[in-house]
């Protein structure tokens, strides 16, 4: 009988496979369904007897719950049950939070009880036959609110006049203060500093365009639910919902198929799915929700909300920058979930692509009157970056100096690689300079000032910015002890199986949740390589399902990181299988292991006689079915799970140190953008994208992730925006008034590519795909150029739509206020 | 809930349904007829994940109610290619790594098809005019857009 071998070991030293199927760009495996609609989502999943779920929102963005009355819903025809707060109350218990005092004495239930802390908070579920049923009934459940004063400024909320959360007392999630080197020397012994009062990194997301959703199924047998979903991050899931469903964790059972975009929004889905779970289990049927558009942009996941205030910053005479410091306060929404993570995720990358050796972070997050954020494409790294890239720009302008010659002059040079950070992480390989040079020459940067004076004929603002980038991968979740040192997390890990089946087949499960990324085309060239067969003969079952038992506690798509530790853990499950086969086919052929070779989908000895070779089949049937000759002490299983744990060593919780991540993909952005003085529109004219992520393992996959991320952060450069009113209504809450790019708003993109192969890495590749924001941070460095010949405004915001740059043209002064040079 | 008794040709097949009156057309499509390939994105008409052909134009199936597509014929993403099959459009699509998660694919391929029916050689800039009611989350565009501007240089 053929059993599943685990096999857990630290990192293997890089090695890089002979060529192969890595590095080519082959047609991705999944399409073929994608193309003809015969993907599936979670939303095409049926069940018989299956009701529809709507939730109850709050119209408040803060208020007490009065009462709630369910009676007119139920008394609907086809209405099959409800559920409240109060309910919530007594079968769960509050989510787990991952917060020091005070932000860890919050309660975060599944659905509001007695007070609603957002305007789209979930207070009621419905369950009916229909969608459209189930939303009728919604609106008949009369719920009576008295509000209470809205926080909708993170800076407000800061001063604790009124309080979110009881439980906590104050508004302050958490808060700390990030010291390394010795700034205060390093601004002391500077030539200049330049001082920026405040500079704010906006609220967004990436909006996937399938909104979040589950059909539950609940067992009472077995006391299991299985959730059919779009979660990405299962393994983080279900730590959450395990302990507030008072069940084990395996008594949740995650499945996905095919799922519509992430992006890191699809992580924080645990509360809307614990009240499937209990409306599952209460009605005895299968349940299902799917979330409307303005539900996801109201009331699910948006990305952090950063301000930094009081920067300063050290430069020598010579523009080489010593060090800075800052103020940053996050606002992370009525609910901390994923938080207080992004108050440390972003010291991943904690001086940019830069030499600063002294930099102090007074790091302060607290909650206000709105969505919930939740990781977003570019996590928290993306703020920082935006930071650091505009105290370059900035610091360019106030000083005269070169914004290509001053990246230069201060970026970690390729021969300093591998890097240490000052809070020890380790930057494992890259060449800035030169990844700058390729956007430089792919923009034709040497003919910017003609262009300028052209575009200047035309009434026009040409500017011209760079974006400097690193897309940190495969996390520490040591980290979160830096928060928190009571925090039982550290390191990090991914599964997957690789099996040979009865007829030769390949089989693949993987522990990841992919969501667009072509994991199943990318693990099945490495398969391809390991086992010598060619992609199509290599299997690699659609999306995760706990089932496969094949995941990990930290499984799931996020972080940039399934280069490493996804196909770490594909490349370890098939090199133990390739062992195998070749034992086995020694054994058959009568041959040393040695002489076995593995290729075109047989096992024969290496230039032996035609007929010494086994195709896979025979190998795969040898084991599985005709095994009576095979000797007692020879058991091989051809299955084979591996689990990939990078190694990163214990964090230092004293000096906030370690290694936080283990690889760094540089992306250098260029942009050129054209500006209508008379209206405030931004044209972006020209772009570039150069994007470095070590051996690429299938480099069309790799240019549409660019693609992608780029798209994100130019929609958030210049439109995307989730604005608030005084009242806490959301003021964008649907593609109407969130406007994200179309195909007519995007810029012709020009790609270009590096290969620095991570030392640390399996295959040599780096996570990639998130990105830094390069367009974000490239697009506000060229506005601020453009504005230089019209009254040298400092773009102090992340967002700049058009009436935001206008303003800025009327009024520069006021964004010159922000700013002051101290030389000496 | 009024219901009507309406008559419709889906993918080259008769149908009669007793649909809700208020149902929409895409609910229709996907909850009824169980052609899950057509999708929702957005409550507002924006997204275009919906997008099937009514009587050859391409029109945004969560923007109509099922009632009024009585009478006509629809085409869905699962009809674009015979059995097995896949279009020039859609073998381009996997060719030049157009799609990513594959959610807004049905509806860009009903776009894109209705744009190349009307006009066989497109250049860049009419496929993003006919693409713009359509939202993609994952790839710039950037790849769609080739793909359908070299199934027009193909057939040239």
């Amino acid at each position: 009988m053929s059993t599943t071998t685990t096999t857990v070991t630290e990192q293997q030293p890089a090695r890089r496979l002979e060529k192969g199927y890595i590095g080519q760009s082959i047609p991705r495996r999944e399409d073929k369904r994608l193309v003809q609609g015969l993907g599936t989502f979670f939303d095409d999943v049926r069940r018989h007897g299956m009701g529809y779920v709507h939730f109850v929102r709050s119209p408040y963005a803060h208020a007490k719950i009065i009462s709630i009355d369910v009676s007119k819903a139920l008394e609907l025809d086809g209405v099959y049950g409800t559920i409240t707060g109060d309910e919530v109350a007594i079968h769960t218990d509050p989510f787990f939070e991952m917060s020091v005092e005070p932000g860890g004495n919050i309660k975060d239930y599944a659905l509001a009880v007695g007070r609603v802390r957002h305007s789209g908070e979930p207070v009621a579920a419905v369950c009916a036959a229909t969608r459209e049923l189930a939303r009728d009934a919604a609106d008949l459940v009369e719920v009576e609110y008295d509000p209470l004063p809205v926080l909708v400024d993170a800076a407000e909320s800061l001063k604790d006049e009124t309080i979110l959360h009881d439980d906590a007392g104050s508004n302050t999630v958490w808060s700390g203060v990030f010291d390394w080197g010795d700034v205060d020397s390093a601004l002391a012994e500077a030539d200049h500093v330049v001082k920026i009062e405040r500079l704010h990194f906006h609220r967004f997301s990436s909006t996937p365009l399938e909104c979040a959703g589950a059909l539950v199924e609940y067992d009472k047998g077995t006391a299991e639910w299985t959730l059919h979903c779009n979660h990405q991050m299962p393994g983080v899931g279900a730590i959450w919902m395990a302990p507030a469903l008072r069940t084990g964790i395996d008594k949740l059972r995650f499945v996905t198929q095919d799922i519509g975009g992430g992006f890191g929004n699809k992580i924080c889905l645990h509360p809307q799915y614990v009240v499937l779970c209990l409306m599952a289990r209460k009605l005895g049927r299968p349940v299902q929700w799917t979330e409307w558009r303005t539900d996801q942009h109201t009331a699910n996941a948006h990305g952090n909300e950063r301000t930094f205030m009081d920067i300063e910053v050290g430069v020598m005479a010579d523009g080489t920058m010593t060090g800075f410091r800052v103020r940053a306060l996050d606002d992370c929404g009525a609910f901390p979930r994923y938080e207080p993570l992004g108050c440390i995720i972003w010291a991943q990358v904690t001086p940019g692509l830069y030499g600063w050796r002294n930099i102090r972070v007074d790091f302060t997050q607290v909650c206000t009157n709105k969505s919930p954020v939740s990781p977003n494409r570019g996590y928290s790294r993306m703020q920082h970056l935006w930071l650091t890239e505009r105290i370059i720009d900035i610091v360019a302008t106030e000083l005269d100096l070169d914004p290509v010659e001053i990246r230069k002059k201060n970026y970690v040079k390729t021969e300093q690689m591998p890097y240490e950070t000052p809070n020890g992480c380790f930057y494992d390989s890259g060449d800035y300079a030169a990844a700058l040079d390729i956007a430089l020459e792919l923009i034709d940067h040497g003919s910017i000032e003609e262009r300028r004076k052209e575009a200047a004929s035309r009434g026009k603002l040409l500017g011209f910015g760079i974006g400097s980038t690193l897309d940190s991968g495969t996390n520490n979740f040591g980290q979160s002890t830096l928060l928190n040192p009571d925090l039982q997390f550290s390191g990090n890990n991914e599964a997957a199986s690789v099996k040979l089946d009865i007829f030769g087949e390949v089989v693949v499960t993987l522990g990841t949740v992919p969501q667009g990324q072509g994991h199943e085309t990318t693990s099945s060239q490495v398969v391809a390589d390991i086992l010598g067969c060619s992609p199509e003969q290599v299997n690699v079952r659609r999306g995760h399902d706990t089932w496969f038992n094949s995941h990990a506690g930290f499984s799931g798509t996020y972080a940039s990181q399934f280069a490493f530790t996804g196909l770490g853990a594909v490349k370890g499950a098939a090199e133990l299988l390739r062992g195998e086969m070749v034992q086995l086919a020694a054994a058959v052929l009568q041959a040393p292991e040695e002489a076995i070779e593995l290729a075109d989908g047989f096992a024969r000895i290496k230039d032996g006689p035609e007929e010494a070779a086994l195709p896979f089949m025979a190998l795969g049937a040898i084991v599985n079915a005709n095994n009576a000759f095979l000797p007692p002490d020879f058991n091989p299983t051809l299955n084979h799970r591996y689990v990939c744990r990078p190694y990163f060593g214990m964090v230092d919780t004293e000096k906030k140190t370690g290694q936080l991540t283990l690889t760094y993909a540089t992306q250098i952005h260029a942009a050129v953008v054209e500006i209508d003085p008379d209206t405030g529109v931004v044209d972006v004219v020209d772009y570039a994208a150069v994007d470095d992520c070590g051996i690429r393992i299938n480099p069309q996959i790799v240019e549409g992730q660019v693609h992608g991320a780029t798209a994100h952060a130019l929609g958030a450069a210049l439109s995307e925006e989730f604005v608030y009113d005084e009242e806490g209504t959301l003021l964008t809450s649907n593609f109407y008034d969130y406007h994200v790019p179309h195909a007519l708003d995007m810029p012709p993109l020009k790609t270009g590519s590096m290969e620095s192969p991570s030392p640390v890495a399996p295959l040599g590749a780096k996570g990639m795909g998130e990105g830094g924001g390069g367009g974000i941070h490239c697009v506000c460095s060229a506005i601020q150029d453009a504005l230089a010949s019209a009254g040298k405004a400092i773009v102090y915001t992340s967002c700049n739509p058009p009436h935001r740059v206008w303003s800025m043209l009327q009024d520069p002064e006021a964004t010159r206020a922000n700013v002051s040079v101290e030389s000496r | 809930m009024s219901s009507r008794t309406i008559s419709l040709e889906v993918n080259g097949e008769a149908i009669e349904y007793d649909v809700p009156a208020r149902r929409l057309l895409v609910h229709f499509i996907r909850d009824d007829l169980g052609l899950t390939g057509t999708h929702v994105g957005c409550d507002t008409g924006n997204c275009g994940a919906c997008t099937v052909h009514l009587d050859g134009t391409a029109v945004k199936s969560c923007m109509l109610l099922a009632v009024q597509a009585d009478g006509s014929r629809i085409a869905t993403v699962e009809g674009l290619a015979g059995e097995g099959e896949l279009t020039a459009l859609q073998r381009a699509f996997n060719e030049h790594h157009a799609l990513q998660c594959g959610y807004c694919t049905p509806g860009m391929l009903m776009s894109a098809t209705a744009l190349l029916e009307q006009n066989p050689h497109p250049s860049e800039d009419e496929v993003r005019v006919a693409l713009q009611g359509n939202i993609c989350r994952c790839t710039g565009y950037v790849n769609i857009v080739e793909a359908v501007v070299a199934v027009g240089e193909d057939t040239a």
